[in-house]
């Protein structure tokens, strides 16, 4: 392999086309995100949207412009790496497709990268040296998992989401208090002005034995229940410390449980993953417990945190070098598992 | 009771649920599936709009929740999944009712009033001109 590896990275699993040139794993060259693009303009406003239509207008405009910003000609790449699943079938196929017809087209290896182990190898664009074995908490609006990583290519799932995913209760919470979409940002905003035991509301699963699993819909459901007694007793809700009691109960579960897993499975680093990883609570209460388990947190920069393409090109690096490149037959799998990847 | 009409519902079967926020959509869809024999967790669709399992019958797992636009519906494929072998169940249907083919089981789930916070109504009607003998055995089995 030689010793300049520029990889192209290509995301499309959910609402962003998102395209980036990376450097060996560890450098970005250039990331561009369609809903932070000056293409929206270009294409009369596109917002977050899921429509595959969407990222079939924006895919090819993106890659161009990615490696013009990254100073990067077509001859130049290694290779092409796209996330192939979980997602949206119909999202993820235009990314597959894209992928497949450059790697073709380039004859250069095609890479296959699940996208919540890319989600974790935004850590390695840290500049963050990484020791294996480490634990991952992959948090966002579809995922909430704790991963444990061996290796490259060896991660397995110790626990995961029953019911909603973290991001996905900030956001309806979110909706249900009028704060607009993303939930996330308006919730921490209000949170910091709050009194976070005003309310009290459920922690689930804490207290199952050793059980890593995580469940949010009970805390959804209590948080709207107490929205709804407030407002039928007159009482005005007041923003700030509902949200902080809100805040608090969701983090107060990522971060015990991530405890727990760090006792079962002993690290000496945890890697931060996923839109919530944004979150300053989560992240400053995390430091601070794993601090007391003598673990280091590493944690992407907030842009890293939500999807990207940059996150893809660095895992797919990482498979390239492992020698793990996919046939032209490549698929999308709307929900592809992480073993084995 | 999700999990009994998931043990009897036949195939090509489209429920299209309704209920305001946390009124327990997903909870009824873990039922369907648990009765469907799907071993994976049923999770929340809600961002990733759809999943499918893997059961005595295929459940296609739908969430309009975050959907504004019609057309935004064109990623999902619906019609290749309404139209199959599975069963298709399908969260905040009502935001796009047309979407979805005329034959179908509606269900809305309303918190009771009258009752305690945990208590939850549910309203169930058949549309089309579907077979009604899966629905009678359900409510036998459901005693309502």
């Amino acid at each position: 392999m030689p010793h300049r590896t520029l990889i192209l990275g290509l995301e499309s699993s959910c609402d962003d086309t998102a395209a980036a040139v990376v450097l060996n794993g560890r450098h970005i060259l250039s990331n561009i995100i369609s809903s932070q693009n000056d293409l929206h303009r270009r294409f009369g406003g596109i917002v977050p949207e899921v429509a595959s239509r969407r990222h079939l207008e924006t895919i090819n405009p993106i890659i161009d412009e990615v490696l013009a910003k990254g100073g990067v000609t077509f001859s130049e790449l290694e290779g092409i790496a796209v996330s192939h699943g979980p997602g949206l079938v119909g999202s993820l196929l235009v990314g597959v497709s894209t992928a497949k017809a450059l790697a073709y087209a380039l004859d250069v290896p095609l890479i296959a990268v699940n996208h919540l182990e890319g989600h974790i190898y935004a850590n390695f664009l840290t500049g963050a040296s990484i020791n294996f074995p480490v634990l991952c908490l992959v948090v966002s609006g579809g995922h909430t998992s704790l991963i444990h990583m061996r290796d490259h290519g060896e991660l397995s799932v110790l626990g995961r989401t029953r019911d909603d995913a973290a991001g996905e209760v900030f956001d309806k919470v979110a909706r249900a208090l009028e704060l607009g979409f993303p939930g996330g940002p308006a919730i921490e905003d209000l949170a910091q002005r709050g009194n976070n035991s005003a309310f009290t509301f459920p922690r689930a699963l804490m207290g199952e034995d050793g059980k890593l699993d995580f469940s949010f819909s009970g805390l959804k459901t209590a948080v709207l229940n107490c929205i709804r007694r407030e407002t039928e007793q007159g009482r005005p809700v007041k923003l700030e410390d509902l949200t902080a009691a809100f805040q608090d109960a969701v983090v107060d579960v990522l971060v015990e449980k991530t405890a727990l897993a760090v006792r079962q499975h002993p690290v000496k680093q945890l890697l931060l993953a996923g839109g919530v990883a944004a979150n300053s609570e989560l992240r400053r209460r995390m430091r601070r417990r794993m601090d007391g388990e003598g673990v280091e947190v590493v944690i992407p920069p907030p842009q890293l945190c939500t999807d990207n393409g940059a996150m893809i090109g660095a895992a797919g690096y990482y498979n390239l070098r492992r020698g793990r490149v996919a046939s032209p037959a490549l698929n999308a799998v709307s929900n592809l598992g992480l073993e084995g990847v | 009771m999700g999990r009994r009409l998931g043990e009897i519902v036949p195939p090509g079967t489209i429920i299209a649920l309704n209920g305001e926020l946390g009124a327990g959509k997903t909870v009824f869809a873990q039922g369907v599936g648990l009765g469907l024999g799907v071993r994976e967790l049923v999770t929340s669709p809600s961002f990733v709009l759809m999943n499918v399992y893997r059961g005595r019958l295929d459940l296609y797992h739908f969430d309009f929740y975050r959907l504004d636009e019609e057309d935004e519906l064109d990623a999902l494929g619906l019609e290749e999944y309404f139209y199959s072998e599975g069963v298709a169940l399908v969260e905040w249907a009502g935001k796009f009712s047309r979407a979805l083919p005329p034959a179908r089981l509606e269900i809305t789930i309303t918190r009771n009033e009258t009752g305690g916070e945990d208590e939850r109504l549910l309203y169930v009607s058949l549309r089309g001109d579907e077979n009604m003998e899966f629905l009678k055995e359900w409510s036998k089995q459901c005693c309502f």
